[in-house]
């Protein structure tokens, strides 16, 4: 299987919600096999770089290259073919609450191969297996804790193998304890499968512990995109405040703000 | 991907070699469970076999459990090491027997 060595290619995105723009001249990249982590707080621009990395808008200007092919430029047959070398899991799991854990997790298979079926148990078994999982598969996603819910959710966004994996928030609600095995989980299936994989997160020690790279956003610009060593050791104020959880004091344009709260009414 | 069987008494031998994916697993599958119809022990080569997704293990899975139900001898002889990692991700590689090469078990 030929694999392009950078594994995602973002240049010069720019988005718009309305006529707000989010995301402003967003260049990075990530290589096969590399933890990238993109990092910001809340309103930063990361959820919509998600959004816009697994295709689900159309950027204003600028490109998305996944492995190899731009995202922007594809019609929806090849990206439906693309995204079988994608996995995601969300921020809140997105399980199917009528299915089981079990069903969750081989619906992508039941989607887009055709596999017989013991073929596909026992695949979605192993996953289960792999994430601590194993013998929850008849269980409905509402019995299931918050920790349970993220891992299934990381089972089936990793059933198909895919190339590139997208884990929003792994962190997020969970007790320090689930959280840190959650990152472990992240290291061994990139060293296992040598999956590129983006992690969107606001915790700094999680970032660290799994990250090869750091990708900082700030209110829709790259502060930094660069190794942890050198996002640690940046003097970048805002970085700082980030790293050191320092309130934001940053300073208003009035004409600006005053445009914002009156559009569309003077 | 290739597949070829081969008599090496007592075992029946099924050589894999390629990409073992979704696409081609149902065949390595088939070709699998077909051999074990025959009642022999079986070894699955896998030396060549430059790339295996979970489907290609879950196949794998299938023809252990089948032959353990069978009371037959199975195993897995060269196992190349993108296959490994699959099968070790999942901890396989301590529920499969492994063989380094065909000496060691022939």
């Amino acid at each position: 299987m030929q694999i392009p060595e950078l594994a995602i290619d973002v240049s010069h995105l720019v988005t718009h919600y309305g006529s707000r723009k989010i995301l402003d001249d967003i260049s990075f990249q990530a290589r096969q096999g590399e933890i990238m982590v993109i990092m910001g707080g809340s309103g930063s621009g990361k959820s919509t770089l998600l959004r816009h990395l697994l295709g689900l808008h159309q950027p204003t200007s600028g490109s998305i290259r996944l492995l190899g092919k731009d995202i922007t430029q594809l019609n929806a047959d090849q990206m439906y073919d693309l995204r079988k070398n994608m996995g995601v899991a969300f921020q809140g799991g997105a399980l199917f609450n009528s299915m089981t854990v079990g069903e969750n997790v081989e619906l992508p298979l039941r989607e887009h191969a055709r596999l017989d079926e013991n073929t596909m148990r026992i695949m979605s078994r192993m996953k289960l297996e792999v994430v601590n999982l194993a013998g929850f598969e008849n269980l409905m996603p509402a019995e299931l804790s918050g920790g349970m819910i993220k891992r299934a959710a990381l089972a089936r966004a990793i059933v198909m193998d895919p190339r590139l994996l997208f884990f929003d928030e792994p962190s997020a609600g969970l007790d320090p304890v689930v959280s840190a095995e959650l990152d472990e989980l992240i290291l061994i299936l990139r060293d296992a499968m040598n999956m590129t994989i983006v992690v969107v997160t606001h915790e700094l020690e999680s970032a660290f512990k799994i990250a090869d790279r750091i990708t900082v956003l700030d209110q829709g610009r790259i502060l930094m995109s660069d190794t942890v060593t050198a996002v640690r050791a940046s003097d970048n104020p805002r970085i700082q405040s980030l790293l050191n959880r320092t309130p934001r004091n940053e300073a208003i344009n009035p004409d600006e703000y005053m445009e914002r709260l009156t559009r569309e009414i003077f | 991907m290739d597949i070829q069987i081969e008599d090496r008494l007592p075992f029946k031998l099924v050589r894999l070699s390629g990409d073992v994916d979704l696409h081609s697993s149902p065949r390595a599958r088939e070709a699998i469970l077909n051999a074990l119809k025959l009642k022999m022990p079986l070894l699955v080569e896998l030396s060549a076999v430059s790339y295996m997704d979970s489907s290609g293990v879950a196949s794998l899975v299938e023809g252990y459990q089948t032959a353990r139900k069978q009371g037959l001898e199975f195993g897995l002889v060269a196992v190349a090491q993108s296959a490994m990692n699959v099968l070790k991700l999942a901890r396989l590689d301590k529920v499969f027997p492994i063989y380094d090469s065909l000496d060691e078990i022939i």
